[in-house]
């Protein structure tokens, strides 16, 4: 009775994320759209509101191609590789008090686990489809992926310090006595690692190396089309949300808000995603894009050495006042 | 006598590489090759060790076509040699048939076609931003751009019906006289524009990750980029003072007060700087034009077209009356079209654009060749991009501002 109701569970989940998916390239083209002085989709719905249906249907029914000249088993693993592990890194996420599907005590560390496993896809996937692009994307991507996901760890062993746990519902939890019941202030410098990695983790502008548009033409998933293409889009943006969701858990206090919502307590901690998705394409519509050495510069010469300095202060915070 | 271009250059071989190379044909369809260049590159790792730009892709043999063409008709084709600055290329081109001609335009056909052509200075370096800032990454510029180009583009229409290829200026001066509305707007842009360029410039001059992808990046020495051919901001971006508007003037040029923005770097952001710096000087020479522009004539008496109607000792020759009234060919007792040859240069947007005639003394041009800022250009990328990144090559391409329509002609 529990499994099934789990099931359940998974679906809605499932469900709710996918649509929030769905709108989130909605809203990212709208966003940008206006920032750009141009108005974004506005066909397909009222204000282009059914686009993103539009898409997905669309990206459905196209051509499925596979080069001749790929790794094929490997090539049609890759994007979902991506896709799963991005979604299992759901399952962790404290959505409201309660409203998490695996309470488990190592919930950052899955996390974690889960975002490195979706870049083997990436990997794999410019590594299959055996052309130069590709395989140059997948580089990259690895190459990144290995230095910031140091610096992310390294950000919040503070936040894991100060809450004294790795559970992630207990981490929220223990956010509720401090100042606007977050860790952001404390955990200032840990924050701004956290944010610089999760741009570099996410392939977000301005580290959107591997799929560098003007280099590399669409880097690891040039050579995809049709609905894997659409998987390892879907995935980026589940990743950016997973993302979002840690750095609220993390540091902006999770589903703790200004006053309870008793309707609908995840209230806040859908906001403050959106705010992060928000940021994400703040970011994108303003920056340019980082060169491949200098994005491994900042991140171990600037990155790497901040989050321990954080590390170190906290670690001393905590024995002298804690 | 020792060529200052670097003709071999050590490329360091990255650390942990075991130099093993392998080849990369980037282009014809790439994004960021604007239209279709094809650079062939060997590569280390991400660094480039060889790159070799091919061209061509556009050949439309302009060249051979102007021969079967009289001169007023090829007028048409320069519109389709960079047609991003398709006014500029008109000029050239009417000023160098005038040169060939013996002919000069009245004083405000010379002020508006002054005017025009930095307007399509404004247009092209606009472009220029707009795609070089696209490939470095920064997307919100590119439509910023657009935004102010589309104002001059408006313009343009209004000027003379079209938006590309304008064909608005004639041998001996221009086709229609401008209106007090295009005026006005004109006035109302140029007191709109600086505050743009600074939204610009907010935007990615003082951007960290702008700075650090191109100061010290692609970096042409001045004597190199001499050796090379490089003209326009290529050239100024490395510190050498020559602008054949200031140094040969044409048209209201020599009228007008302006300066030539220089760099010293020779990197891709004293190039940048220093277009960033021409759409400021092309603002004030638009100025100033208005300001002075006189009355009368649009067009010269003596314009090969117009010989026809106004002058009597003319006669039209049944064979040739068929081409309309554009090419009435002269009685063959009066040449109009001297023998000889002539190469005139004008500075278009990319940089120096000649045109040289050799003239058989018929209406058509024996050879007329077209000396494009763009082809040269693009020949100095093989010698810049080596030993940097990928990275820097697109970067490299957007700087350097190449026009493959102008390149392949």
């Amino acid at each position: 009775m529990n499994i099934l109701l789990l099931l359940v569970w998974i679906v809605v989940l499932f469900c709710v994320v996918m649509l929030h998916v769905a709108y989130a390239t909605y809203f990212e083209r709208k966003i940008i759209g206006h920032m750009q002085v141009r108005l974004g989709p506005m066909r397909v719905g009222w204000h282009g509101l059914l686009q993103p249906i539009a898409d997905g249907v669309k990206s459905f029914f196209k051509e499925d191609i596979v080069p001749d000249n790929a790794d094929r088993p490997t090539f049609l693993a890759a994007p979902i590789i991506c896709l799963v592990a991005m979604m299992a890194s759901l399952a962790v996420l404290p959505f409201a008090s309660g409203w998490v599907l695996a309470d488990i005590d190592i919930g950052l560390l899955f996390v974690f686990a889960m975002s490195s496993l979706a870049s083997y896809g990436v990997v794999l996937a410019g590594w299959a489809s055996n052309s130069k692009y590709s395989f140059l994307g997948g580089l990259r991507s690895m190459a990144q992926v290995i230095s910031y996901e140091i610096s992310m760890g390294l950000s919040l062993v503070g936040v894991m310090l100060m809450a004294g746990s790795l559970n992630l519902t207990r981490i929220v939890e223990a956010q509720g006595d401090s100042f606007l019941s977050m860790y952001l202030f404390p955990q200032a410098i840990g924050f701004f690692v956290f944010f610089i990695s999760m741009l570099a983790e996410t392939n977000r502008v301005p580290f959107d190396l591997p799929e560098a548009e003007t280099e590399l033409v669409s880097g690891y998933s040039t050579e995809y089309s049709g609905m894997r293409y659409a998987i390892f889009f879907m995935a980026e943006y589940i990743g950016m949300m997973v993302m979002a969701a840690i750095g609220t858990v993390c540091f902006l206090g999770g589903w703790h808000g200004p006053f309870a919502v008793p309707w609908f307590p995840a209230l806040w901690f859908v906001g403050k995603i959106y705010l992060f998705m928000f940021l994400f394409i703040w970011i994108r519509a303003t920056l340019p894009r980082y060169r491949y050495d200098q994005l491994m510069d900042l991140g171990w010469k600037l990155l790497i050495p901040l989050a321990l300095v954080n590390i170190v202060l906290t670690a001393c915070f905590k024995a002298l006042f804690g | 006598m020792s060529t200052p271009i670097r003709q071999t250059l050590e490329v360091p071989v990255a650390e942990g590489s075991d130099g093993e190379r392998y080849s990369l044909r980037m282009g014809p369809q790439h994004p960021a090759t604007h239209g279709v260049l094809r650079v062939d590159l060997e590569l280390d790792g991400e660094t480039i060790v060889e790159c070799t730009p091919q061209v061509g892709y556009l050949h439309r043999g302009f060249e051979k076509l102007a021969e079967s063409r009289t001169h007023t008709q090829n007028l048409i084709l320069t519109d389709r040699l960079d047609y991003i600055a398709a006014m500029a290329n008109n000029v050239g081109y009417c000023v160098a048939v005038e040169r060939l001609l013996g002919i000069e335009a009245p004083l405000r056909a010379r002020y508006i076609r002054t005017i025009v052509a930095e307007m399509s200075r404004l247009c092209s370096h606009l472009l220029w931003l707009a795609t070089h800032a696209l490939d470095i990454g920064a997307m919100t510029v590119f439509l910023y751009c657009f935004r102010e180009r589309e104002i001059l583009l408006d313009l343009f229409e209004e000027l003379c019906g079209a938006r590309l290829t304008f064909s608005y200026t004639r041998i001996g001066g221009v086709r229609q006289d401008v209106t007090r509305h295009f005026v006005d707007e004109l006035q109302r842009f140029l007191d709109l524009f600086p505050s743009k360029i600074e939204e610009y410039e907010t935007l990615i001059d003082t951007n960290r990750i702008w700075l650090k992808r191109t100061v010290g990046v692609g970096r042409i020495s001045g004597e190199e980029a001499l050796a090379l051919g490089l003209t326009g901001a290529c050239l100024r971006g490395s510190g050498v003072d020559y602008d054949v508007r200031k140094h040969e003037p044409y048209d209201a040029y020599g009228l007008v007060d302006f300066e030539v923005p220089l760099g010293t770097e020779g990197d891709i952001y004293a190039r940048y700087r220093c277009r960033m710096e021409e759409l400021h000087q092309s603002v004030r020479i638009i100025q100033q034009c208005l300001d002075q522009l006189p009355p009368g004539p649009i067009v010269s008496e003596d314009a090969p077209d117009l010989v026809m109607p106004l002058k009597p000792v003319a006669k039209v020759k049944p064979e040739t009356s068929r081409f309309g009234t554009a090419t009435i060919t002269l009685d063959r007792s009066k040449t109009l079209y001297p023998d000889g040859d002539v190469y005139v240069a004008t500075e278009v947007p990319k940089g120096e654009l000649g045109f040289y005639f050799v003239s058989d003394g018929t209406s058509r041009p024996y050879r007329m060749h077209i000396r494009s800022p763009s082809f040269i250009h693009i020949a100095a990328l093989g010698v810049i991009a080596r030993g940097e990144l990928i990275a820097d090559l697109i970067a490299n391409i957007g700087s350097l501002d190449v026009v493959l329509g102008e390149s392949d002609r």
